[in-house]
């Protein structure tokens, strides 16, 4: 699957029209100079050659150096890695909790007015577009009403003793809230609407009817019994949304200036840092890949009724 | 539930049997706030023209020869105010919807008709050819598809249909594995065997048998992504991969948050263009969800 991946990665940023070393390379460079430079990146030998040594390197986790930053891909995409994770995670957390509740809520209210009016309003979160829910909130809240900080992850000048103490910090976490927020108020759909599915259908199940005959209170039934089953499936799609996410994040990061890897693939393909897009975009493809493979073994370790063959 | 082109049985006319197998969802008051969404947005597109009152991206000048900057709504006769380049913000609006329904419908036409020839070729013939269009399918399912979009807009000619192009090559994936899914509980009815042993062709009992009754699941695919194609484009453009001689929201709302819009409180620049892709957006969306009462009526009991 990586293989794949990596694979085609390569093809598309060697089969490109432009010379990936066109942002390297200065116009007073002679000709030797460039021809070394070529050598030295060994983009002068043949190109089945360029791929058997890009994987090499690969399988080694070597990702070539940064043109812009002159200073080795990996240290910087890893040094950014938890960042864009940090981002994440908070955003669907907040997310899941606040969908998963309300999602079995509404199911509980099925036939209202609460859930009439409520399902639209979830399907229009869901066609907002990131970024200008990001740019609404940041207008509203950071230079409008001044509450929040507009845009990094902390303020200048502020100096921490550890990567501990930097992210439980007071003012990292202002600096998190409107990213976040934004991220969380798109995501929360998904988990929503799935738990109210999941709801409906399991409230017509024989255990929940059984229950029900029992004389249990209400909120015991739906809390106890009915939320409980269904609240499996809404976790294995926790997993793919991380990896959805993830992908996701490139637009909200670049509005919040948030430093991941979303916003590195951005500003890297922008100035034609090819080493660092990248590697950036690999390690999102590591991400997308890896939580699809445990959304699927989640979902046979959880609900032993289904068994992939 | 009642298909919506309710007229007597026309065979002999495959436009006529192409139009009932869709069936367009008209029972469902969502899926008719979609329909209608899409109506006025396609209206304003083709008339474009003439309910523009300035070329989008002319830079205008107020009678004193000074640059029409800035302007707030309704100032100097123009609707929405005025970028701080001085182009009218409502004409601007006005054209995206062009785009927009552009790049939506041709990206949706092509994630619904190759998804569903893969889904079909996939789950009718089975064997290496399944194998094969399925490892393809889990391969598209490792690309990131935002940063894939990034890179192949930054490599390629700035173009709208860049964003067609990369929705093409990868989000055929999900279209895809629901059709080759439907396929596979399809071939296995008495109807199909029939078909068989009455000498018809594979090619004609895919095409003829099964096709038609695969559409709408085609169509609910295709009404979600005529959403994604808009939103992704809006987030290139956002981004600044987009093509500058192009009007699209995404555009606007690019060269707002670089002007400083934001900071400035110039919510009469920003908010609109947002506005017009949540509802186009969402009127996909709508539409889609008719299809499903359509397609699983047990949602609805």
């Amino acid at each position: 699957m990586l293989w794949a991946v990596a694979t085609i990665l390569f093809l598309m940023f060697r089969l490109m029209p432009s010379n990936p070393l066109a942002a390297y390379i200065d116009p007073t460079f002679t000709v030797e100079q460039q021809a070394a430079l070529m050598a030295k990146f060994g983009l002068d030998r043949p190109l089945w050659e360029q791929y058997f040594i890009y994987l090499w390197n690969l399988l080694q986790g070597e990702l070539g150096d940064s043109f812009f930053y002159r200073q080795p891909v990996g240290t910087r995409v890893l040094e950014l890695l938890p960042n864009t994770l940090i981002l994440t995670f908070s955003s669907l957390i907040i997310a899941y909790t606040f969908g998963i509740i309300v999602g079995a809520w509404l199911a509980w209210k099925r036939d209202t007015f609460a859930e009439r009016a409520a399902i639209p309003l979830v399907l229009t979160t869901r066609a907002l577009p990131e970024f200008w829910l990001g740019m609404l909130l940041l207008a509203l809240f950071s230079f409008t009403l001044g509450w929040f900080p507009a845009g990094g992850t902390r303020s200048p000048g502020s100096e921490y003793a550890s990567y501990f103490a930097l992210y439980t910090s007071r003012d990292f976490l202002s600096h998190l809230v409107l990213p976040a927020m934004t991220l969380a108020i798109y995501s929360q759909g998904l988990p929503l609407l799935l738990m109210r599915s999941n709801m409906l259908e399991v409230m017509n199940e024989d255990f929940v009817t059984m229950a029900r005959i029992k004389g249990l209170s209400s909120w015991t039934v739906v809390v106890r019994h009915a939320a409980r089953n269904a609240l499996l499936p809404v976790m294995t799609s926790f997993a793919i949304a991380v990896g959805y996410q993830i992908q996701g994040n490139v637009v909200v990061e670049t509005v919040f200036s948030w430093p991941g890897l979303g916003r590195e693939l951005v500003n890297a393909v922008s100035a034609s840092d090819y080493p660092l897009a990248q590697g950036a975009f690999l390690m999102i493809a590591v991400v997308v890949v890896l939580m699809n493979l445990l959304a699927d073994l989640l979902y046979t370790l959880l609900d032993p009724r289904i068994s992939h063959a | 539930m009642r298909s919506a082109t309710a007229e007597p049985a026309n065979t002999g006319n495959p436009v006529m049997r192409v139009l009932r197998k869709i069936r367009l969802p008209l029972d469902d008051p969502f899926a008719v706030v979609g329909l209608l969404i899409y109506a006025v947005f396609f209206l304003v597109a083709i008339f474009a023209d003439q309910l523009a009152t300035h070329d989008p991206l002319e830079i205008l000048f107020d009678k004193d020869y000074q640059l029409a900057a800035d302007l707030r709504p309704l100032e100097d006769g123009f609707v929405l105010g005025t970028t701080s380049l001085g182009r009218d913000i409502y004409s601007q609006l006005i054209y995206g919807s062009r785009s927009a329904l552009l790049i939506g419908l041709t990206a949706a036409f092509m994630v619904a008709v190759i998804g569903t020839v893969v889904g079909l070729l996939s789950g009718y013939f089975g064997g290496w050819i399944d194998i094969l269009l399925m490892r393809a399918a889990d391969i598209a399912f490792g690309i990131p598809f935002l940063p894939f979009v990034i890179v192949l807009a930054a490599f390629l000619e700035p173009s709208i249909w860049n964003v067609v192009l990369a929705m093409a090559l990868i989000l055929w994936r999900d279209t895809g594995r629901v059709i080759r899914s439907q396929v596979l509980t399809l071939r296995t009815r008495a109807y199909i065997d029939a078909a068989r042993v009455s000498g018809s062709s594979d090619l004609k009992i895919v095409f003829r048998h099964i096709a038609p009754n695969i559409l709408p699941l085609s169509f609910l695919y295709g009404s979600i992504a005529i959403g994604w194609a808009i939103l992704t484009e809006a987030a290139i453009s956002f981004l600044g991969f987009g093509d500058p001689e192009t009007i699209s929201w995404g555009y606007m709302l690019q060269d707002a948050y670089a002007s400083q819009a934001l900071s400035q409180g110039g919510y009469y620049w920003f908010v609109p263009p947002g506005i017009c892709i949540v509802l186009v957006v969402v009127a996909g969306f709508f539409i889609s969800r008719g299809y499903e009462e359509i397609l699983f009526p047990k949602l609805k009991e």
